[in-house]
């Protein structure tokens, strides 16, 4: 490996580090709108809006985000839908990740007993604050690790941004690959900047599911 | 809208045959992953530190790393390192063969340390031996567990074969383009049609199988 | 518990049906202040769900529940008002999860009455140290055992200083070795003139702590009367097959 190729590919390499952890943190953010939204309408089977919610979580959960970014991206302008190849990035994986969020936000209030719910009742609280001060945070701590999975999961997935041409760290190090054949560097520099992104999450979100875990139900 | 290109000459066919590129590949790493991925699973529940720092680290480094990334490292890495000169598809194979065995060796390890131990130790007080306890007792509890998991597995396999694209294979979304670049002039919004079928495919190869593996899991659930 | 008691809980012809099945058919009951009755009877004849229909937490079809002679108001702040004054404890504990033995005390003083934090605190402590669980305060649930947890839930109703309070098979999922702790602060609480209903299968327990006895056998009242009379001169065959399951006589004895 040449130390020099190494540092001179640098700067190319922090600039898509950046864009990529830009539009993946705002696509996660539309994730978990979106998410939090469906999941309360499956949850509380609100007519008509929990069928929709179903059918979205679904299809989106059963295709891959390239296909689901092609569509967008090349498809959509057809019938007039144009969007910036930046916005498709955040819109896709949004909703992507949506799909995914939804899922482990329903199971986790799925998960709470009604009898959590009637004692809270008991005791005098109204509805509103049942959900407050008990469904909700119960439901949350549920959902963490799964949670923590999905934002993993969905900043692995920000890899595909290349093929609707976005300067990301896939496209830097293929380009850099086609005009300078320095594989060995590019290749390395790409796993480094991956790592960068992804360790953080995933050492903190292990962190984070022990809390949690350690306040979860008793055996 | 576009849908009419497909039904010019062969292009639906050739997008099925498309799709089927990305189903076989899929599928064989599945089958591939779930031999090795047994083997892998079992080897990290005995007590061997060597193999499980080992495992461990090919684990935590395979899926923590995007598939693409993998893709790149073995296609573009190889060549250079190893001096050897493979194929796009044999790289995608050994790329998702690798994720898969990593996925599967967790699942059947973990299905191996979720039976407790009084089940082992009711099955040796009812007088039988370790293997009928295996054949008998462990191994039929743990299929159970494993069937839907790895039905599911396959669902995320063939999503991600969709990346091979990006490595110059030719699958059901590259032929989708070419489609729509030879049809250009007749049809210019051949690609609205012609992805939301790409989209629509993918959907109906993916989702009868995840229904399956729901379904099996509601079945089996104890 | 003096002649002239107030009535607390006036229970009139109550009818609770699921979709087609009877659970409950015309029931009636009057509770006295500081009276503790106990209501037994088999598995499934009614009595917890009869329990459950006096703080709403199942609807009734027909008849009425009037506390402190006031019918209750089945609108989500009605139902919020009575059910601050009946206190209930369910079989299964339901601690909340996330929170310590503390924050379970004080969330619903605070939430619902707004009592202050440190007021509320100190009553918590109070009433922890009574049970003997002061030093479990900051624990969450899942580090206390069941005993435990059950005597937590038991004052986590009180924090709400209700006129009555309702529990239900509060010892039937605890082990053996852990009733005790569990019902002799329910006599502490019949002892210091706390009104309860109380459903059980303890026989022993209901006994020394009940001042009436009600018999629920297929969702209406059998038979009801001083704990002495209902267990040693039962008057219907029904109850009587029914304490006799409850007792064993040695093999190989004739008597």
């Amino acid at each position: 490996m040449d130390l020099e190729v190494i540092y001179s590919y640098i700067p190319r390499f922090v600039e898509a580090f950046w864009l990529t952890l830009k539009i993946g943190w705002f696509g996660i953010l539309i994730a978990f709108i979106v998410g939090i939204l469906t999941a309360f309408a499956v949850h509380f089977k609100i007519p008509v809006l929990s069928k929709i919610a179903g059918i979205y979580i679904e299809i989106f959960r059963n295709t891959p985000l390239l296909v689901q970014l092609f569509f967008i991206y090349f498809g959509l302008p057809k019938l007039g839908i144009r969007v910036s190849a930046e916005s498709c990035g955040a819109v896709g994986l949004g909703l992507l990740g949506g799909s995914y969020m939804a899922e482990a936000i329903r199971s986790g209030l799925d998960a709470i007993s009604l009898a959590q719910t009637e004692s809270a009742l008991a005791l005098g609280m109204k509805k509103t604050q049942v959900f407050k001060y008990i469904i909700l945070p119960e439901a949350f701590s549920l959902s963490v690790p799964a949670i923590v999975a999905n934002l993993i999961f969905l900043l692995k997935e920000t890899s595909v941004f290349s093929a609707i041409s976005l300067m990301d760290l896939m496209f830097t190090a293929k380009d850099l690959i086609g005009l300078y054949y320095d594989t060995t560097e590019t290749l390395f520099l790409l796993v480094i900047f991956y790592l960068i992104m992804l360790l953080p999450v995933s050492l903190i979100g292990n962190a984070v599911e022990k809390k949690y875990r350690y306040r979860m139900l008793g055996q | 809208m576009g849908f009419e290109v497909l039904l010019k000459g062969t292009n639906f066919i050739r997008l099925l045959s498309g799709l089927w590129v990305a189903l076989r590949i899929s599928l064989i790493s599945v089958a591939i992953s779930i031999f090795l991925g047994m083997i892998l699973g079992i080897l990290m529940t005995l007590k061997a530190p060597v193999i499980q720092a080992v495992s461990r680290i090919y684990l935590e480094f395979i899926r923590i790393m995007p598939q693409m990334v993998l893709l790149f490292l073995v296609y573009f890495g190889t060549t250079r390192v190893f001096n050897l000169n493979i194929s796009a598809e044999t790289s995608a194979l050994i790329v998702f063969s690798l994720w898969g065995t990593a996925e599967m060796s967790d699942l059947v390890r973990g299905s191996l340390k979720s039976i407790p131990k009084i089940q082992y130790e009711s099955s040796f007080s009812l007088g039988l031996n370790t293997y009928q306890t295996y054949v008998y007792v462990i191994v039929p509890q743990i299929v159970r567990r494993m069937i839907p998991l790895s039905i599911n597995l396959i669902t995320r396999m063939i999503k991600t074969t969709s990346l091979v694209m990006m490595i110059g294979i030719v699958e059901v979304l590259k032929v989708g383009q070419q489609i729509i670049e030879a049809n250009r002039k007749s049809s210019p919004n051949a690609a609205f049609g012609v992805y939301l079928t790409v989209f629509l495919l993918y959907f109906l190869a993916c989702w009868p199988i995840g229904r399956l593996a729901k379904y099996l899991e509601k079945k089996w659930a104890n | 518990m003096s002649a002239e008691a107030k009535e607390i809980l006036t229970v009139k012809e109550i009818t609770k049906r699921f979709d087609d099945i009877q659970v409950l058919d015309r029931v009636s009951l009057q509770v006295k202040s500081g009276e503790v009755v106990v209501i037994v009877g088999p598995s499934g004849c009614g009595k917890s769900t009869f329990l459950r229909c006096l703080n709403a937490l199942e609807d009734i079809q027909e008849g009425e529940v009037i506390l402190d002679g006031e019918v209750i108001n089945p609108t989500n702040s009605g139902l919020s008002k009575a059910r601050e004054k009946i206190g209930m404890v369910f079989q299964s504990y339901e601690l909340f999860p996330h929170k310590t033995v503390l924050q379970n005390l004080t969330l619903a003083p605070m939430k619902v009455k707004k009592v202050g934090k440190k007021e509320a605190e100190e009553e918590a402590l109070k009433l922890l140290d009574r049970v003997g669980l002061l030093s479990k305060k900051d624990n969450y649930p899942r580090q206390l055992s069941g005993g435990q947890k059950q005597r937590v839930a038991i004052i986590r109703a009180l924090m709400m200083h209700p006129e009555i309070l309702l529990l239900d098979e509060i010892t039937a999922a605890l082990d053996p070795e852990m009733v005790r702790e569990v019902l002799d602060v329910v006599l502490s609480l019949a002892a210091e003139g706390r009104t309860m209903m109380i459903v059980t299968h303890e026989m022993q327990f209901a006994r020394a702590v009940a001042d009436r006895m009600i018999f629920i056998d297929g969702g209406r009242i059998v038979e009801e009367g001083a704990p002495d009379d209902f267990f040693d001169r039962p008057k219907t065959d029904r109850l009587r097959k029914f304490l006799n399951s409850f007792s064993y006589e040695s093999c190989g004895q004739t008597t």
